[in-house]
């Protein structure tokens, strides 16, 4: 009996019919495209994008060269050299090279930073386009920090109940 | 001598024109409505960049095909590979020649009309044969084989769908078939219903005869790479394509002429009044309706290939000759005696 059944449904096409039906009502839905370029899907403030490193309000930059952040890298991206500032003798980085390729993004840096120094900002949209560019050094971190401190500094607000 | 010049050559040509121009626009429409619909059914937007909605998209591809290099693969036959994309397009056009669009619409009315189309509709395997073995390449000989023993055994199912419409209609006649469809019940008098089973078999060997999903083992992107054409590039692959898709629009405007009534309208018999002659097409009958219908159609086609996985070769060929065969066969005979009992067609020694 079962298999006469089987072969009626069969027959008459009923499951293919059923399929149908589900594209069809699949064809009418909201569609899950993001249009890339022009829309973006919302992002969390604890996004970890590109680098830089902050000021102070009065534009002292926060870096003390501790290394905290070379050491605990995982992927061996960040390199240091320090010595006594010429002005007044702190002590401050000479050199803060981050290389991007090597970078994993993982966020150690900023967490083990004690000043807040060297953060991962949500920008995901950066590119290269000569070799050596995925070097970033130490003016470039801070023109970043410079240019996004204001939208920075909100994501750290938000989040900072939890940190 | 001018005088028939102009009547045997030059009224032909623009007529021919008239019919190969606007299908060959259709076909870039319906390659954008085809790419539309899958998106949608795959709940994403399909192409939506060029031009308004991404109107463009099918004319941008088409540019793309045409500057782009001809690849001769090494040892194949030059003249055969070069030949195999004209043979399937020309049936693929050619058939076009006895569709009417309405009752005075026709490019030649011939008398043999649906033998003239099983003709054609069956030499454009021809050219899938050649191009799979003039390309020297495995895959594209393996989908032509296939595309092949496909093609030939659901012409067989096709053709005898084809024999019932002929016993109810009487005719070969592509214009007396739909003729023989009107009636005061609308679209109750058309063959569909007295031919259901038929009309369903005729629509899926349609599907199985251009090679589309689910019967698109010739082509089969995931097992052979894309089959028979794999070696073509550039414009003798624009080629194939457009009579892969012309012969689609082919069937779906045969669906709806020998199944659906043609340009007959479904509220025909229902409203009689007579308004003014740009309304009463809706119910007298005119070629828009034909256009709806084979629109329908051809949205099976995309409908289908949305839906269905890919069937495997033994039960395209399962399906063929041990369901669809046998139950037109029984229904050649069903409709002879329909016919003979006078229920349906028209009538004996008429």
């Amino acid at each position: 009996m079962n298999r006469i059944s089987a072969y009626f449904k069969s027959l008459l096409l009923i499951e293919l019919f059923q399929g149908m039906g589900l594209t069809l009502g699949y064809m009418f839905k909201p569609k899950y495209t993001v249009r890339y370029p022009m829309e973006h899907i919302p992002k969390s403030n604890r996004f970890r994008g590109l680098h830089a490193l902050r000021r102070y309000a009065n534009g002292e930059e926060r870096c003390i060269a501790c290394k905290l952040c070379e050491a605990v890298c995982p992927a061996l991206a960040i390199t240091i050299d320090s010595a006594p500032r010429e002005s007044d003798g702190q002590r401050r980085t000479t050199r803060y090279d981050i290389d991007l390729f090597k970078c994993i993004f993982c966020g150690f840096c900023e967490e083990s930073c004690p000043v807040d120094s060297i953060v991962e900002t949500s920008i995901h949209e950066y590119h290269f386009e000569h070799r050596g560019e995925n070097i970033v050094d130490k003016t470039k971190l801070l023109a970043i920090g410079d240019r996004f401190e204001h939208q920075i500094a909100a994501d750290r607000a938000q989040d900072a109940a939890y940190r | 001598m001018v005088d028939q010049l102009i009547q045997q050559l030059l009224w032909p040509i623009i007529f021919i024109l008239c019919i190969t121009v606007p299908l060959i626009i259709a076909v870039a429409m319906f390659v954008y409505w085809e790419r539309k619909v899958i998106g949608w059914m795959h709940v994403r937007l399909g192409p939506n960049k060029i031009g308004p909605f991404g109107l463009l998209q099918a004319f941008a591809d088409v540019v793309k095909l045409l500057i782009k290099e001809v690849i001769l693969p090494t040892n194949a036959n030059k003249f055969l590979y070069y030949l195999a994309p004209l043979l399937a397009l020309i049936p693929a056009l050619a058939a076009w020649a006895v569709v009417p669009f309405s009752s005075k619409m026709v490019l030649s009315n011939a008398n043999a009309g649906v033998l003239y189309l099983l003709a054609m509709t069956s030499l454009g395997v021809y050219g899938i044969i050649l191009a799979g073995w003039a390309s020297n390449s495995r895959y594209a000989l393996l989908g032509a084989m296939r595309s092949a023993a496909q093609v030939i055994s659901y012409e067989l199912a096709m053709g005898l769908c084809l024999v019932c419409v002929l016993v109810l209609a009487g005719s070969l006649n592509l214009t007396d078939i739909v003729n023989a469809q009107a009636g005061h019940k609308g679209l109750f008098n058309w063959y569909w219903l007295p031919l259901l089973p038929v009309f369903v078999i005729y629509f899926i060997s349609g599907v199985a005869e251009t090679n589309r999903a689910p019967f698109d083992v010739a082509e089969g992107e995931s097992e052979i790479v894309a089959g028979f054409h794999v070696e073509y590039s550039g414009s003798a692959f624009a080629i194939f394509f457009l009579a892969e898709y012309a012969n689609m629009i082919l069937i779906s405007f045969l669906a709806s002429i020998l199944f659906m009534g043609g340009w007959l309208s479904p509220l025909q018999g229902v409203i009689t009044a007579d308004v003014s002659p740009w309304v009463n097409w809706i119910w007298t009958g005119g070629f828009i309706w034909l256009f709806i219908k084979a629109f329908l159609f051809a949205f099976m086609f995309l409908w289908f290939r949305a839906t269905f996985p890919r069937y495997r070769y033994d039960q395209i060929m399962r399906l063929g000759w041990k369901v669809l065969i046998p139950i037109a066969i029984v229904w050649v005979l069903v409709a002879g005696c329909m016919k003979y009992y006078g229920w349906v067609g028209v009538g004996m020694g008429a």
